[in-house]
């Protein structure tokens, strides 16, 4: 069996983990990059879109190229940060502080790190409804996977189901491949995405229903059409169903934080529905109350890539000052403020709330 | 299927802080149009303030504050068209025929179509507001978001903004 001791494993190849690998790479440390996908980048390489925030983002460029210059930021620092795809990190040993992963579905392999960064990112939330087994019903990640990254279109026409970021960019991508959308389905009062997100699919005319939900999917083998109705304050149904022909069900109600690496690791948890899930408590420079782990991305609260990237930044440095590494704390106030900026605005209220309810001012004795 | 036309649903209804229009008075004489920005929510966002190269977006203190346009400023270059990740910018010259503007718009999508092509010029719900055609297609940051250039009766555009190759 193959084991490895690097300075710092990195957990999760997205956003997140590639800028924490370049940060603590490019202090001296050691870096090791698991990633479950066959190829680096995380959710960015189906980002056909342009991100927003400021030049330090990558504002205005699309999320593949995002990736692009993210693997070219790591290749510089040549072996010190080596790669490890198809790879599935399967558990953590406090104990031994061991990382046990499997590459492909063969090679069972043992990691023992100086220090890791879990850049794990999030899984898709779903909604139950009658027949949503039925083939035709997406994650909205499965649609983008499909089309950006493999060149296949679901189907025809799609229900959208969800109107935040995920559901809007998704359905304006799905019109840029020639799909037609039937209309966007949103529970809540208001679009919960960037109004000019939703602008730029409306004026395509694709139609977004506030106040409705999915009822049921229709179809034997295959999704023939969705049932949808409209919902009272509550979120009951009220008044009479209605069918929708669509031949694909898309759902972008939500994700939750991949965190079952941070309960495996006994991280001290919270529930916060803010950050959408269980997220580990943190101090300012990302790192959990296990001394050796650190965090950055949705795994610690949903948000943007544009956060996701500066926390990797924040972690990666933070991981490899504690292993002695000479990093610039320049840059650490920078990122600091940087992601307080990125955080200020309407859009930025429930990240606040949410992160002050995990964030403390610094661990005891172990720090 | 009708969908409300509602702000909450993203749809512009009128004028609010981020999305206002241009001055009348200039905008009627200004050669190369004015910028129309329709970005009301603050978002962490400023490349339309980076991008231009007339200093025509005004720097925003805070990157989540809505866009302010200095119009005395505004060339109509377009650039920030191409660049706006939100796709909420809009040029319009008011100047380029006797009823006749010249629209500048953001497109994303396929077939792209050509100098001449008579094209279906769409409003804020996708509707077809009238027929416009194209002066000339752009792609200022190489990007593959081209500007369309498209003219169109000067008094629909208010309410163009989109278009559809038919």
């Amino acid at each position: 069996m193959r084991e490895f001791k690097p300075d710092v494993l990195v957990v999760g190849g997205g956003p997140a983990g590639l800028s924490a690998a370049a940060e603590a790479a490019g202090a001296g440390a050691d870096v090791l990059i698991a990633e479950g996908d066959l190829h680096l980048g995380g959710q960015l390489v189906k980002q056909s879109h342009k991100f927003f925030g400021s030049k330090d983002e990558f504002a205005g460029t699309r999320g593949f190229e995002i990736a692009r210059i993210l693997r070219e930021e790591i290749a510089q620092y040549g072996d010190r940060v080596s790669t490890m795809l198809n790879t599935t990190v399967s558990g953590y040993y406090p104990d031994e502080k061991l990382v046990t992963a499997m590459i492909g579905e063969e090679e069972y392999v043992h990691i023992s790190p100086q220090r890791i960064v879990l850049a794990s990112g999030a899984q898709e939330r779903l909604i139950p409804f009658p027949n949503n087994d039925l083939p035709g019903v997406y994650g909205a990640g499965a649609v983008q996977t499909l089309m950006n990254v493999y060149g296949v279109v679901p189907g025809k026409r799609v229900l959208m189901v969800g109107a935040g970021n995920i559901g809007l960019i998704v359905s304006y991508q799905l019109l840029q491949a020639g799909v037609e959308v039937a209309a966007i389905l949103e529970a809540m009062p208001r679009i919960g995405g960037y109004w000019v997100h939703a602008a730029k699919v409306r004026r395509l005319g694709v139609p977004i229903l506030l106040r409705h939900s999915i009822v049921r999917a229709l179809g034997d083998s295959v999704v023939t059409g969705a049932m949808i109705c409209e919902l009272d304050e509550k979120f009951s149904p009220t008044g009479e169903a209605w069918k929708v022909d669509c031949d694909t069900i898309c759902l972008a109600v939500g994700l939750t934080p991949s965190n079952e690496l941070l309960w495996q690791a006994g991280c001290k948890m919270k529930y916060v529905p803010f950050l959408c899930g269980h997220v580990p408590f943190r101090d300012k420079n990302m790192r959990t109350s296990n001394a050796d782990i650190w965090m950055a991305g949705d795994v610690c609260g949903i948000e943007e890539a544009s956060a996701a990237m500066i926390e990797g930044r924040i972690a990666g440095m933070s991981a490899a000052a504690s292993l002695g590494f000479k990093v610039s704390s320049d840059n650490f106030e920078q990122y600091q403020t940087r992601l307080g900026n990125l955080r200020a605005g309407e859009v930025g209220e429930k990240i606040r709330l949410g992160v002050s309810d995990v964030m403390v001012d610094g661990w005891e004795a172990s720090a | 299927m009708n969908a409300p036309r509602s702000f909450e649903s993203g749809v512009l209804t009128d004028e609010r802080p981020g999305a206002v229009k241009p001055p009348e008075d200039l905008w009627k004489k200004h050669k190369g149009g004015l910028v129309i920005v329709e970005c009301p929510q603050r978002i962490p966002c400023n490349p339309c303030n980076t991008s231009c190269p007339s200093g025509s977006i005004v720097p925003f203190s805070d990157i989540n504050d809505v866009p302010q346009v200095d119009y005395a400023k505004c060339t109509g270059c377009a650039l920030c068209v191409a660049k706006c990740p939100g796709l909420a910018c809009f040029v319009a010259d008011l100047t380029f025929g006797d009823r006749t503007a010249l629209m500048k718009l953001p497109y994303e999508m396929l077939p792209v179509p050509a100098k001449g092509d008579q094209v279906a010029c769409l409003g804020r719900t996708g509707e077809t507001v009238c027929e416009g055609s194209v002066e000339n297609v752009t792609e200022p940051l190489r990007d593959r978001t081209r500007v369309i250039h498209v003219s169109v009766p000067a008094d629909k555009v208010n309410d163009i903004r989109a278009i559809r190759v038919v």
